[in-house]
């Protein structure tokens, strides 16, 4: 197995758990990983060094954003409860945080994630999503502050666009 | 102790949290924190968030990855084409047309030409969404970009004249196609709408002209001379046929 194949092998853990947190639906989440392995393989020789990880997660934030697109103009089906609860922690407790997840902007999830849960810098999440790193803290700062609301068992105010 | 001189911002909480805040500044914000217990409470919430995020989903990344996401099974998939091939033209001739024709998930793999359309397709959504990198070389650059397309593909790439449809060149790509590369122009009108023009080297050596929708993009695709053209643009079918007739025209024209 080449070097390539086998620093995207070793992120594969990693992207499913994003992956799960930013769709909440083990399904989804499964087939988005795959689609971002067919697509890194599929450019393997287009990828010129740098960083795979960062790249993966480009990628599947990307085919994401996608997906929530076409979801848009389809009737959604919410699950009413989370579909893998727990098996570490709560299973109460896991399902208030996915709640609140569920309640973020697409965007404010992602930045979310990527720095609370996959520890990635605000760098690079700014590359990852095409946007000054300015605007990076101002949806993170968003995302803390509603989901904390939300986590405290206020009624989660309108969304707010950005 | 001596008091920090400049008030901490909340951006500074949050760099602070997340290991971004310079190194010198982090003993002000500590002790900023000590006098300032709302702060105080604020931080030690993103943390509490932080570990609850950690509780609920650091058991996803510590399960055994499945079978279908191993990457071996993956690189073999595109092998299986030959004999999806011969069962997808069973399948099309069964349901005689084109119905399903491009339906994934069908038992049936697609054969080479619905995969280079996939392909076309994948690659539109991808890069139609892309605000800041669209493409490699820019429209205004369109005598390089055909010169490098061509060298290349292989083939007589021409980034056509789009303008009596109001679509103007955004630039243009090299892609990794089913059997090779593949060249991607991007085209966009007034309105930010996007269309892209999809090619690669196809064994269908001609084929007329097509419709398919999938994911809120719609697509026509033809084969002409062994080169496998992709429009793919929004559903509407009327649109989309009235720029891949122009596209058809002039690509006819320079002898594909």
């Amino acid at each position: 197995m080449t070097a390539f194949r086998e620093s995207v092998e070793a992120m594969i853990p990693a992207l499913r758990r994003y992956a799960r947190a930013l769709t909440r639906d083990a399904d989804v989440a499964d087939d988005l990983v795959q689609d971002t392995l067919v697509r890194a393989l599929r450019s393997e020789r287009l990828f010129l060094g740098g960083d795979v990880r960062s790249w993966l997660y480009t990628i599947l934030t990307n085919l994401n954003k996608n997906r929530r697109r076409s979801l848009a103009r389809r009737p959604q089906f919410m699950p009413l409860l989370d579909n893998n609860p727990d098996a570490s922690g709560t299973e109460a407790e896991g399902r208030d945080i996915s709640r609140a997840l569920a309640t973020l902007a697409e965007e404010q999830r992602a930045v979310l994630l990527l720095v609370m849960l996959e520890g990635l810098s605000y760098r690079e999440v700014a590359d990852i999503q095409a946007v000054p790193i300015g605007t990076v803290m101002s949806r993170l700062a968003r995302a803390r502050a509603h989901v904390k609301a939300s986590l405290e068992g206020e009624r989660p105010v309108l969304r707010q666009v950005k | 102790m001596t008091e920090p001189m400049i008030p901490v911002t909340e951006d500074e909480l949050h760099a602070y949290v997340d290991n971004e805040l310079p190194a010198e500044r982090r003993g002000d914000v500590e002790a900023w924190l000590a006098t300032h217990p709302e702060d105080t409470a604020r931080v030690q919430s993103w943390r509490a968030m932080s570990d609850a995020l950690h509780a609920r989903y650091d058991s996803v990344a510590d399960e055994a990855v499945p079978k279908r996401l191993e990457l071996e099974r993956l690189v073999q998939r595109p092998r299986s084409w030959i004999y999806g091939a011969i069962a997808a033209t069973l399948v099309a001739f069964i349901c005689g047309g084109a119905s399903g024709w491009l339906a994934r998930g069908v038992a049936a793999s697609p054969s080479p030409f619905q995969n280079l359309t996939l392909d076309a397709l994948d690659a539109h959504r991808l890069y139609v969404v892309e605000v800041r990198h669209p493409v490699e070389v820019p429209g205004d650059e369109r005598a390089h970009l055909q010169v490098w397309l061509t060298k290349r593909c292989g083939w007589d790439v021409r980034a056509p004249e789009l303008d009596a449809t109001g679509l103007k060149l955004v630039g243009g790509r090299l892609l990794p196609g089913p059997t090779g590369p593949a060249s991607f122009l991007m085209y966009e009108n007034a309105s930010g709408e996007r269309f892209t023009l999809y090619t690669s080297r196809s064994e269908t050596g001609t084929a007329q002209m097509r419709y398919t929708a999938a994911d809120n993009s719609g697509a026509m695709y033809w084969s002409e001379g062994g080169v496998g053209y992709v429009l793919s643009g929004p559903v509407d079918k009327d649109r989309l046929n009235q720029v891949a007739r122009l596209v058809y025209d002039q690509t006819e024209k320079s002898g594909g």
